[in-house]
């Protein structure tokens, strides 16, 4: 376990690595010469030049990278290019948004996609199930920010229990008023993603209720319910954890949409500014943090599947 | 000796199809049946009929008696206080049978649990108790397996400790040895017949192997397309039988070169 | 194609992509109103008022022939994305299965791909580019491509493997000849059921990147970009915003049955299986966007 571990970090690493050169290069390399842009098409020669050095865009692209991937090791993301301030710790402060944002929304997916799945699996041929197979079969297909816009239409415009947009000043330092900010961008979420999910719980669900082994379970006196609650959940765990990964980074990336519709200061809606600004320094920072939260969150299920099955532990 | 099983005409549909044709077999307490067939006569869907495990969309009719009680028509929440208890069953693919994220300690003691009330620590020293008994080796250390680290023989010996669990009275034993390799078969079913001998457990033997059926079963029912075709006692059945399917079953023995096929066992 | 007309599913899908390929056609030739046309006169005009059917946006715009320009879009993108992924997706797994050493590289590859969400690929391009059709067509193109790579490259190793391929390798046949000839006939059931899948997604895509602004941009309609415009007077006249999500939901749901219907019908395995339990398994969704 402890060899697999090891490997499947020095995987990540490589893959963060890889992430990493990806963005940067990409960016640059499209995005020609930075100076350049910021500056504007006024700007003397000098003027640029000047930018240039300030910049350090006039050291040649290796040396670029290693001097901001060194930064970004040590928690420096690096100044804005048009602003100058430093995007750390703006970062920090947006990620007690987003943070919570996904948090609540992954946990809320679960509770809502788990009992639901093996509900429509386990009564599959009866309407209840055919019904919750149908209306997830919808869920999915609704865009998350329709249903962003709907939720915010019946409970913030009409029935007024819940803020529209934005997310207060004051932070978290006023408790109660925050979560009433996230409760819709977390229920926007999880109904949108947990239809996916669903599907995936009722499909693994369908799939263990087939095995052998509930069989065996029944023949021993187990009704068909304590079957499934003893040896079912269990084995129908194991494909859904795999997924759970694949999961999590869609509602990673379905927050910077959700961010934008409820008006949120969180990571993904200032990505987005910065993007519209052009403003690449920044750019480059938000994107490599969340590709790697996919990546790490990535690792981190390997592992814990790798934990869960005995099966996947002897050969090691 | 009174009647333990009893099955009258039973007949079950599988969607269009006529799996078991008014089928009617009966079996005494203690004594050993074997119905035997080629794959796809019907015989496994008759025992899993017994038990209540078909398949969802199956039509059933007619009658099976357990100790005078009728087991058809019940609801799953009242023949699971039969199986297992009363009928237990031993399935064909070890392999599959077991739950592959529990040791097998843990799948013993459950029923141990269950059916006879004792506390998790009694439950977790009687499946050890069991696993000798059923000729695990080691089974201090082999009750903390999971199935995939055991073989398919050791499989099949769990299988059986987690049958006979609950004492049952009446044990179905699915193709047991089926799955196996020919030098395990002779032990399993060593072992199965000493295992129903000892408990004075009844035996429903369900096979396609006259061979294997020849040791085991007191009488024997031939079972082809569904409908019985003749049963009796194994020897005379084997010695002349009348039937056309008996007789293709036993050119096909003789010609794997099966020896002793009329060696009866002495009861 | 019979088998698609026998499930409801199937039925529904084949008649809402109907309706979305016919909207576009007719969008080509006629509409109500110009889309773009801005009429200060009418602004917010209510459902059924002065020949508008939905009603207008805040610019006079009717938004029925909003939708049913948008649908082009729409179409376009979709069809344009899903065949660069196919493309992309083939051409990686290529290179992935096929040479020795080089493509466990790339595989490795893909897979930090895979992990990269398509949204960041899109805003990345339009950081650079600027948003328009082609940031979406891209994006998408790269995002679903590289997870289309991923599930093809594992059913083109196992087609590599086989015994068939092993002898046509000893008797010398070359690689390209092997790779034409058996590894892409053996992988198109695979790949189409990936594409079919992706179609609907790209379409989802297509709309949250409009939406966000690295999509169509004005005047062009776009479903997406419609939402967009319409949220900022969501609270004096909130039902205007459900017409484009609307459209959006029944072509989404409309490929994925249909999808569905073709996969069942073709897949051999799930024929067999569809007789004895409901339900087949849902491939696992590539991560194009939310």
């Amino acid at each position: 376990m402890a060899v697999f571990a090891l490997r499947r970090l020095a995987l990540l690493l490589v893959s963060l690595l890889l992430a990493s050169v990806l963005i940067f290069f990409v960016l640059r390399l499209l995005s020609g010469d930075l100076a350049q842009v910021i500056a504007g098409v006024q700007a003397t020669p000098e003027q640029v030049e000047q930018l240039r050095h300030q910049l350090g865009t006039d050291r040649p692209l290796l040396a670029q990278y290693l001097g901001w991937i060194g930064g970004v090791l040590t928690g420096d993301f690096g100044r804005s290019a048009l602003s100058g301030v430093g995007v750390s710790a703006e970062l920090r402060q947006k990620l007690t948004v987003t943070g919570p944002l996904v948090l609540g929304s992954v946990v809320l997916s679960v509770l809502f996609a788990v009992p639901l799945g093996v509900l429509a699996a386990v009564l599959h041929r009866r309407r209840l199930g055919l019904g919750i197979t149908a209306t997830s079969q919808l869920g999915i297909a609704l865009p998350t920010l329709w249903v962003g816009l709907v939720l915010a239409i019946v409970f913030a415009v009409w029935l007024r229990w819940l803020p529209a947009q934005g997310f207060p000043t004051a932070g978290w330092s006023r408790p109660g008023r925050a979560i009433s900010s996230l409760v819709l961008p977390c229920l926007t979420l999880a109904l949108s993603e947990g239809a996916v999910l669903l599907r995936f719980v009722r499909s693994a669900t369908l799939g263990v209720l087939s095995q052998d082994f509930l069989r065996t379970a029944r023949a021993t006196g187990l009704t068909r319910t304590g079957a499934l609650l003893r040896h079912g959940l269990r084995n129908a765990a194991l494909p859904v954890v795999s997924i759970l990964g694949l999961q999590i980074a869609a509602l990673i990336v379905g927050a910077v949409v959700v961010e934008q519709v409820f008006t949120l200061p969180g990571v993904g809606r200032m990505l987005i500014t910065d993007v519209g600004n052009r403003d690449l320094v920044k750019v480059q920072g938000e994107v490599l943090l969340i590709a790697s939260a996919v990546l790490v969150i990535g690792f981190l299920i390997d592992l814990v599947h790798r934990l869960v099955d005995p099966r996947l532990r002897v050969v090691g | 000796m009174t009647a333990l099983l009893e099955i009258d005409e039973l007949t079950v549909r599988l969607g269009d199809r006529l799996v078991v044709d008014r089928v009617s077999l009966g079996l005494d307490a203690g004594d050993r049946l074997g119905l035997i067939g080629a794959s796809g006569s019907g015989k496994s869907i008759t025992s899993l009929a017994v038990l209540g495990l078909l398949p969802e969309g199956a039509e059933v009719t007619g009658s099976i008696r357990l100790g005078g009680t009728e087991l058809l028509g019940r609801s799953d929440r009242e023949l699971s206080a039969v199986r297992g208890r009363r009928v237990a069953m031993v399935f064909q693919e070890p392999r599959t049978a077991l739950d592959p994220l529990m040791r097998v300690g843990k799948q013993i003691a459950g029923p141990l649990r269950r059916h006879r009330g004792l506390s998790r620590a009694d439950a977790a020293a009687a499946a050890v108790a069991l696993a000798v008994d059923v000729g695990l080796p080691d089974p201090e250390r082999l009750v903390r397996a999971y199935p995939h680290q055991l073989s398919g023989g050791q499989r099949q010996r769990v299988g059986l400790a987690i049958a006979l669990a609950g004492e049952p009275e009446l044990l179905i034993a699915d193709e047991p040895t089926t799955a196996l390799d020919v030098t395990v078969q002779a032990e399993i079913l060593a072992l199965l017949d000493d295992l129903v001998t000892r408990r004075g457990t009844a035996l429903l033997f369900i096979t396609h192997d006259l061979a294997v059926v020849a040791q085991v079963a007191r009488r024997i029912a031939v079972m082809a397309a569904g409908r019985i075709r003749e049963q009796g006692l194994t020897e005379q059945v084997l010695r002349y039988p009348a039937d056309p399917a008996t007789q293709a079953l036993l050119a096909a023995a003789r010609a794997t070169g099966f020896p002793a096929l009329t060696r009866k066992r002495t009861p | 194609m019979t088998g698609v007309w026998r499930s409801l599913g199937g039925r529904i899908g084949v008649v809402l992509v109907g309706l979305l390929l016919l909207t576009a056609l007719v969008s080509l030739f006629w509409a109500p109103f110009d889309p773009t046309f801005i009429d200060p006169r009418v602004p917010w005009a209510a459902p059924l008022t002065g020949g508008h059917l939905l009603g207008t946006d805040g610019s006079g715009r009717d938004l029925f022939s909003q939708i049913l320009v948008g649908s082009r879009i729409t179409a376009f993108v979709a069809a344009t994305a899903t065949a660069m992924a196919g493309v992309v997706g083939v051409g990686l797994a290529v290179l992935a299965a096929v040479p020795r050493r080089a493509g466990g590289l790339v595989g490795q590859f893909i897979d930090v791909l895979v992990a990269f969400p398509t949204i960041l690929t899109a805003m990345i391009l339009a950081a650079v580019y600027g948003g328009s059709v082609w940031t979406a067509v891209v994006a998408i193109g790269i995002g679903a491509g590289v997870n289309v790579a991923r599930v093809t490259r594992a059913e083109m190793s196992s087609v590599l493997g086989t015994d068939y391929v092993l002898a046509g390798r000893a008797a010398g046949a070359s690689t390209a000849r092997i790779v034409r000839r058996h590894v892409l006939p053996n992988v198109a059931p695979v790949l189409f059921v990936q594409l079919s899948l992706v179609l609907a997604l790209a379409v989802l895509a297509e709309a949250a990147l409009s939406y966000l602004g690295y999509g169509t941009p004005p005047p062009t309609p776009s479903w997406g970009r419609m939402l967009q415009e319409l949220q900022q007077f969501v609270t004096v006249h909130p039902l205007a915003v459900i017409w484009p999500g609307l459209a959006i939901t029944a072509t989404v749901l409309g490929l994925s049955l249909l999808g569905d219907a073709l996969r069942e019908a073709t897949d051999p395995r799930l024929r067999i299986a569809r007789t004895t339990h409901a339900g087949a398994h849902p491939v696992p969704r590539p991560e194009v966007l939310p």
